[in-house]
Formats: structure tokens, C-alpha cells, sequence
């Protein structure tokens, strides 16, 4: 999100769902669309068949593929070489929109001497791609009336993921793509609610809609909104720091809510590590999870069947949830037990139920202000919504006009992940969802059917590789990496490019974090969950990759 | 587009060129029976029960295929109507398996529902076995053909809402049935479950095998609410009976889905009554979680925040907000983590 915040000005979808099938192309980079948002690669296909170009750019062959009109299948981690060599072409080209740069954009010159560097004889090597395939690429984007490009973690999960936004975010902007309807950049979330924990403020630098820890007049806002004084004024730490912190003995209490981390923060020796050496953690969830096992306190919350409030979804659109059933037992709603916590520590916050909170919410928030209960029951808002007759936001800087003023080229460096095949460890790991579980399986493998579809996690791995390496489809394999090793069945497939192999974490018995890297974005955070180098050994015996 | 003017049933009525005279209908409240036409699969002019009579035009005209036209004069009540109507219904009643006392879909069959507007008890015609066999290879849906009434609103959902282009009307004249992929059972076919054509099957022969034998379209309540996987925020019913989820279905016109829903959305709701679900607070004591009340688990927490803050300062208390939960929560988190605690160290997984 940091890339879209420095290049554009929010970090959100720019575009709308309901947009998707008017995209006279469609670019796809880095997201699994039919597994991970089956939904909005609904309205992709449908596109397709009316005619869209459907551009697929994946290090696997996703089934999205299918449908596409070409697959690049590019090298795992090489997306700024490509992009910046394709805006090369297209510049030399002369496809870029010229006026659009002039009017609304600055440090285009910039831009065009960072990836004047990157011919698509050079791309090419790094991408294991053809130059003519850049080429090609740089034309089918270059003369498209408009395109959306849509990117998922593909693009973020790397320790270049903010450069990545950034150079998807450049290539937008050099097409004159943003500001305009069925195009823009747009990431996709991953989750229900990750959209409106950010515009919460549930980040160690802002506050709600993203105003700035950092600035004296917002914390006096808040200040008195609240009721409390001197809100602190240095900026927060980021997870990776967070866990960092308990092992050198700075940060003694870490409290919780509805994160599995042992299995969703990569390097997981790492993080329960860390989780031992902590003094007190607390664990809000629905689940006794694998987490929660190192916890000292556990705080039963209802799901989301159970209250009522509001998510956020990847489109900037606030809708209502609403509580259907009971929760067991003695199970609460998350903000009760914060509540409950607050008033135990000498703050009473007074609230009777989600609505009154929301209310204070969009008081202290001018993007949502004009967002009530009442005008979201049905279809719910898009923010930026400013007041009761606002009609809310479907695409932003139309007729482009940027909260900045002028929307700014960041162009970008490519270099390789953090870790790379070698002699010792020759195979490229990149991770990711799959269609049949969710996240770290507390709920789909909790839900009768799932595990009929996919009852174990597999290691895909390239048919070349297999047959050099004697492996059969089914065979069970040690997958080892410079920080741990799981044990798992080994799915022959073609998805994959000989050298690559590809894991998910829904499954605690082999999850793929044990494998990955620890190694974070500089700006985001985001960890390089996309690239790690392992080994395969089968029977004891090591394999060996082709090095590729 | 041109406005234009016609009569049905005597009501002089607005319409725009072009438009079906179902539609023009179902604007202004006229009743027409459909099985095959969904809002959503459009026009199929298969079962034709929406049968109408035109003024000047021969015989009976299909109001989902027929465009109304300036002047007509268009009447959807007629003795021959109903009879036609009738007939069909009767005819389809009879075409297979059609028994609602034993079938899944009873309380929530279109072909029940239009049987029973138009007073039909039981067919006139003997019921035929088709002699296929249920197909429950899918581990969420059941398949029973001889159910079908061959309207292809699934099959146009398959291949033209989801595209995901699973199914297909497979053989020949009286043999002729709905297949998965070259006719393999649905649990062995490129299927991705989700449950599109469930959501649109007019009768029985689609429903879900969660759901079989719960009676779910009896005494339930709909909950409209938001899906609480991925982050596109498809709009939810959920049915509730007795403190119980029985089924999810999408909620039609609504935006950002308008109805469709993927596997985790439509079948992965049972996680919620699932019997290991955290029902006490705990708290460690000699090395044990062991339950404890409410005001135990909270005094001990605040109490050893409290003191951390008071020893170490409060930037040695962070805190991981939650992409799950809402909004309210997550503010809520916040607040506590700044104001309360008094540091900036709230994040959440905002990157996986």
C-alpha cells in the first residue's frame, strides 16, 4: 500500500469490481485470481467473452490462464525488469499518453532514464522470457484503448514490494490508465476486513483514513475526541520489528487479536522463538489455534455470524455484517473485551453496541464521513464519502486529479530476491493460496467437504525436474530450506517451471513458512513469503535442481 | 431508447422499445409464471409457461423472448392460457421424479410454487422414471437428473455468469441431460463448487448435500450479511434455524457478487458451530490454560498490562489488530493500543 500512497495518493483500489467487465484489457500480474478471489475472476472470464484481452503475467500457470489471451511466464521475482523494460518499449514506442503525463503527472524524465536501462535483451535474461515476448507485451499494452491492471500478492510479497507497486503504479500512469473507469491499478485483498483495519488505523503510523501519527494537529484531534492526552507521537513498530523486539528483550506483551501467526509469519522457528521468549501474550480468537498454545491468557471472540458491524472490502466499500446466531458459550464480541480491558485499566469507553463506535469513527474520519448505518444496509458506500448527499467514490482521480496534485513516476531498481537457487539449494520457492482452504485452515478445514477436495498440502514441483529426479507424482519428499524442513506429497504438474516449486500454509502439518524467508520489504514490512531457496530430498538421498 | 405504450390486461402501460413483455409485466406487478427465465440467465424461452395471448398474433406468444412493441394489446389471463399453462406444468410434473414430500427442494421449488398458483394437486399424467442415478460424487452437491426440467439456467451459469465451464447439455432426444465436463460425476469433473448452479436450479434436481435432510427451507431465517473469507465482500444470506447455520446462498442484485459465490463462500460456513470453538477465557496457571470467568481472565490481563506499562514503559506492549474482524474492533484496537496504553506499536497482517 506504501507504493500506491507515494505514487498516487491512497493506498487502495483505484477501481471498482462492477468495472472489470468494461476493461478492454485486462492485466493480471501476480495474483492467483480464480483461487484466491474466484468472485472477481467471475467478472474477468465474462469480460473475456465479450471480447476483452485477458494478459496473464505469472511465474506459474495458473488456472486463470485458461481464459487468458497470452501467459508470460516470467521468472518468480523478476516483475521490475519486466515492467520496466515494457515501459521502455512503449515509450520508444510512442504509446505513452502524452498529455496525461504533461498535466498530471511529474518526474516522467526520471522514469525515462531508469528504464532506458532495461532493453528486452536485458529483461529478457532476468525474466526467462523472449525479448520479442516483451515486446509483444509492451504492444498489446501500449495500443489498448485502457487497461486495469490487477495485482495481488505476487506483486507485494517481495523484499522489492513496494517498488514493485510502485513500477505497476508507473506503467498506469505512463498509459494514462488512472482516473478513469474499467482501468486503474488494483490490488486485490486478501482478506474480508484487511482494507478496513488499515482505514482504521490498525498501522503504527496513522490513525483512521490514514491521518499521521506523526502530525501534532491529528493527535490533538484525537486527543480530544478522546478525552485522553499525550497520544504518542514517535511512530509504531511493524510486525517483523514486533517479534524482532521480544528476542532482544524490548517488547515484553504482545496482545492478539484473530492472527495465527506460527503459521502465517514466515520463518516460523523465528516466530515461535519468539512466542517462547515472551512474557506475556495474550490471544483473542475463535479457535484454540496453533498460536494460541503459547498464549497466557486466551479470550474466547464471536465470529462473524455473531455481531454486527462492518468490513471493508477490496474495493474501498464499507458493508454491513450482521449477527445471525448466538456465539458459544462464553465467547464475546471483540470490542466488549477491548472495552471491558480499557475500563480494567482506568479508561472507560462508553459504547453500547458497534453502531455508536462507528458513529465516533466516521466523526474523526472525513473520507467516511457521509458513511452512516442507515445508508449502507444494502449495497454499502465507497470511500472517499464526505457527507450525507455524497453518493460515494467508484474510481478515484477521475479526471485526474491526485490528492498531491500531480501523480508522481517512482521508477525502480530491479534486483533479485533476497535468497536465490544455489549448488546447495537449487530449487526457487514461491508460496501462495489455493481455491479448496483458506489461510492457515482454522475454518475451512473445520467445514465438511474442504479436505474431500484437498485433504493434504502438496509441493508442486515441474514434470522435468520429477523425471530427473525420480520423483512420482504422490511420493513424499523432505523440502528443506536454510531455516527448516517439511515433510510432504509431491504433485507432478506443469503449473510450475522446471526449478520452481510452490507451496501453500493452510496446513499445519506441512506449511510452507516453515520454509521461508524472514526477509521484509524496507518501506512495507512485507515479508518475501513469494521467494526462498530450498532443496528436495527424497529417501534420504538429496536432489538436485537444475540451478535455473 | 424509444418510450412506447401498450395495454395488458386492460392497464395502459409506459415501456421502452425493445424490452420483453415479462419485463414490462413484472414492472408493474402483472404476474407471469416463469421456470427457465432467471433475472440473472435471462431469457432461455424453454419451459414457456410464460405464455400470453397478443391481439392479431396467432396462438400463444413467449413473454420472456417476445419484444413488446408500440400499441399491443396483450392479455396474460385467458382460460387458454391457463389451461396451456396448466398443461406444461402437468406435463412437467409428470416428465420425472417430481415426489415434494421426499424431495429436498420442497418449500423452495419453483415448479411447487407455479403448480400450486395454478391449483394443480397432482399430475394427470403418470409419473415417468428417467432411471438416472444420483449422482453424490461432489462433496457439497447433489445431483439428481431426474429432477431436471432442461431450463439451462445452470448451465448458462456455469458457462456465462461464472464461466467456469463445467457443464453442458449432453446427448441426444429423450436422452438428452445436463453433464459435467464428458459426463463424469461432478466429484471427478473439473467442478470448482461454487454452487452457482444450485443457486439457480428452479427444482430438486441441484441441492446441497450439507444442507440434505435439515429441512432448510423450512422455519429459517435469512440474515443478509457480508462473506467473511477474501476481501471482495460478496453479499450473504444466511440461513438460521435454531441457533444453527443451514445454508448460504448469494444475495441476487446485490452488488459487488449479484448472487455468485465461490466454495469457501457458499459451503465453508460449518466452521461456526464447530464443537472445539473457544467457548471460556483461559488463562496459564503452573503451565496450564484453565478456564476462568470473565472478571478473572480480564482483572489479570489489565493488571499485568498495567504493571509492563508501569515497569518497562508502554512501547514494550504491541499489538496485532485483526484483518477478520471489523471495523468497530479494529478502531476499538487501536484506540486501546494509543490512547490507553499510549504507544504507536498496533499493526495487523495487512501483507499476507
Amino acid at each position: 500500500m506504501a507504493g500506491l500512497a507515494a505514487t498516487l495518493g491512497a493506498g487502495a483500489m483505484t477501481n471498482s469490481i462492477s468495472e472489470i467487465e468494461g476493461c478492454p484489457v485486462i492485466f493480471v500480474i501476480g495474483s492467483n485470481t480464480t483461487e484466491a478471489h474466484p468472485v472477481i475472476s467471475y467478472s474477468m472470464k465474462r469480460a473475456v467473452k465479450k471480447g476483452a484481452l485477458l494478459i496473464v503475467v505469472d511465474p506459474r500457470k495458473i488456472e486463470l490462464t485458461r481464459w487468458a489471451t497470452r501467459h508470460f511466464q516470467h521468472n518468480v521475482g523478476s516483475d521490475i525488469a519486466l515492467l520496466n523494460a515494457v515501459m521502455r518499449e512503449i515509450i520508444k514506442n510512442g504509446h505513452h499518453d502524452t498529455e496525461f503525463i504533461e498535466n498530471c503527472t511529474e518526474g516522467f524524465e526520471e522514469l525515462k532514464r531508469t528504464v532506458e536501462e532495461y532493453t528486452p535483451e536485458k529483461a529478457a535474461e532476468i525474466c526467462g522470457l523472449r525479448p520479442d515476448e516483451i515486446r509483444e507485451l509492451a504492444l498489446m499494452l501500449g495500443t489498448a484503448e485502457k487497461a486495469g491492471l490487477f495485482y495481488t500478492l505476487g506483486i507485494t510479497e517481495h523484499i522489492t514490494g513496494t517498488d514493485n507497486v510502485k513500477t505497476c503504479a508507473n506503467l498506469q500512469m505512463l498509459l494514462g490508465n488512472v482516473g478513469v473507469e474499467s482501468a486503474g491499478v488494483n490490488p486485490l485483498r486478501g482478506q474480508n476486513n484487511v482494507q478496513g483495519a488499515c482505514d482504521m488505523g490498525v498501522l503504527p503510523d496513522v490513525y483512521t483514513g490514514y491521518q499521521k501519527a506523526s502530525d501534532p494537529a491529528v493527535r490533538k484531534k484525537f486527543e480530544e475526541a478522546w478525552g485522553m492526552e499525550g497520544l504518542p507521537d514517535t511512530d509504531g513498530t511493524k510486525i517483523p520489528a514486533m517479534f524482532d523486539g521480544i528476542l532482544n528483550g524490548d517488547v515484553k506483551a504482545l496482545y492478539l487479536i484473530g492472527e495465527n501467526v506460527v503459521m502465517s509469519e514466515p520463518n516460523q522457528t523465528h516466530t515461535i522463538e519468539a512466542l517462547k521468549e515472551l512474557g506475556f501474550l495474550i490471544v483473542q480468537d475463535i479457535f484454540m489455534n496453533e498460536t494460541a498454545e503459547y498464549a497466557d491468557v486466551v479470550l474466547p471472540a464471536a465470529c462473524f455470524a455473531e455481531k454486527d458491524g462492518t468490513f471493508t472490502n477490496t474495493e474501498r466499500r464499507v458493508q454491513r455484517i450482521r449477527k445471525a446466531v448466538e456465539p458459544p458459550g462464553e465467547a464475546r464480541d471483540d470490542w466488549w473485551i477491548i472495552k471491558e480491558l480499557s475500563a480494567r485499566m482506568g479508561r472507560s469507553m462508553e459504547y453500547g453496541s458497534p453502531v455508536d463506535i462507528w458513529d465516533e469513527i466516521r466523526g474523526l474520519t472525513p473520507s467516511m464521513k457521509g458513511i452512516t448505518y442507515e445508508r449502507i444496509k444494502d449495497d454499502g458506500l465507497q470511500w472517499p464519502c464526505c457527507g450525507d448527499e455524497d453518493p460515494g467514490t467508484a474510481y478515484l482521480y477521475c479526471g485526474g486529479k491526485f490528492p498531491m496534485g500531480r501523480a508522481k513516476f517512482c521508477p525502480a531498481q530491479w534486483k533479485p530476491p533476497a535468497e536465490v537457487p544455489d549448488d546447495e539449494y537449487p530449487f526457487i520457492l514461491t508460496t501462495g493460496r489455493r481455491l479448496w482452504h483458506y489461510h492457515t485452515g482454522t475454518q475451512t478445514r473445520r467445514s465438511a467437504g474442504f479436505e474431500e477436495k484437498f485433504p493434504e498440502e502438496l509441493i508442486e514441483i515441474n514434470n522435468e525436474d520429477a523425471d530427473r529426479l525420480d520423483i512420482n507424482n504422490g511420493d513424499y519428499v523432505m523440502a528443506v530450506s536454510r531455516r527448516g524442513k517439511v515433510k510432504v506429497k509431491v504433485w507432478v504438474t506443469d503449473r510450475v517451471l522446471p526449478g520452481v516449486c510452490f507451496m501453500s500454509f493452510h496446513f499445519h502439518e506441512a506449511c510452507s513458512n516453515v520454509l521461508t524467508n524472514d526477509v521484509f520489504d524496507p518501506v512495507a514490512g512485507t515479508a518475501e513469503y513469494k521467494a526462498c531457496a530450498i532443496k528436495i530430498v527424497k529417501d534420504g538421498q538429496e536432489a538436485r535442481g537444475d540451478g535455473r | 431508447m424509444n418510450k412506447i405504450t401498450l395495454n395488458i390486461d386492460g392497464r395502459e402501460l409506459q415501456a421502452k422499445s425493445g424490452q420483453s413483455l415479462l419485463s414490462v409485466a413484472r414492472e408493474n406487478g402483472i404476474y407471469i409464471p416463469t421456470l427457465c427465465y432467471h433475472p440473472r440467465t435471462k431469457k432461455a424461452g424453454k419451459c414457456r409457461i410464460c405464455v400470453v395471448a397478443v391481439e392479431g398474433l396467432p396462438g400463444l406468444q413467449v413473454s420472456c423472448s417476445l419484444a413488446a412493441a408500440d400499441g399491443m394489446i396483450v392479455h396474460t389471463y385467458t382460460k387458454k392460457i391457463i389451461e396451456t399453462r396448466k398443461m406444461i406444468v402437468e406435463l412437467y410434473l409428470a416428465s420425472g421424479k417430481h415426489d415434494c414430500p421426499t424431495c429436498e427442494a420442497d418449500g423452495e421449488c419453483e415448479l411447487q410454487d407455479v403448480a400450486k398458483v395454478l391449483g394443480i394437486e397432482k399430475s394427470g399424467f403418470p409419473m415417468s422414471d428417467k432411471g438416472y442415478v444420483t449422482d453424490s460424487s461432489s462433496p457439497m452437491i447433489i445431483r439428481d437428473m431426474n429432477k431436471c426440467i432442461h431450463c439451462y439456467r445452470c448451465i448458462v451459469g456455469c458457462n456465462d455468469l461464472v464461466v467456469n465451464e463445467v457443464i453442458e447439455m449432453g446427448y441426444r432426444g429423450s436422452r438428452m441431460t445436463v453433464v459435467c465436463d464428458l459426463d463424469s460425476p461432478m466429484g471427478d469433473s473439473s467442478c470448482v463448487i461454487c454452487g452457482e448452479c444450485v443457486q439457480l436450479c428452479p427444482t430438486g434436481a441441484l441441492t446441497e448435500k450439507k444442507a440434505a435432510g435439515k429441512e432448510s427451507n423450512r422455519d429459517t431465517v435469512k440474515v443478509r450479511t457480508t462473506c467473511p473469507y477474501c476481501g471482495v465482500g460478496c453479499q450473504i444470506f444466511l440461513h438460521v434455524r435454531d441457533n444453527e447455520i443451514l445454508k448460504v446462498t448469494g444475495v441476487e442484485a446485490a452488488k459487488p457478487n449479484y448472487g455468485s459465490l465461490c466454495i469457501k463462500g457458499r459451503f465453508g460456513y460449518d466452521f461456526v458451530n464447530s464443537h472445539d470453538r473457544l467457548k471460556s477465557p483461559l488463562v496459564r496457571k503452573d503451565g496450564k490454560l484453565v478456564e476462568v470467568s470473565w472478571d478473572e481472565a480480564l482483572d489479570y490481563t489489565a493488571k499485568k498490562l498495567s504493571q509492563i506499562k508501569n515497569d518497562h514503559g508502554p512501547d514494550s506492549i504491541v499489538g496485532i489488530g485483526c484483518a477478520r474482524t471489523t471495523n468497530e474492533d479494529n478502531y476499538l484496537m487501536m484506540k486501546l493500543m494509543r490512547g490507553v496504553i499510549g504507544t504507536n506499536n498496533v499493526d495487523h497482517c495487512a501483507r499476507t
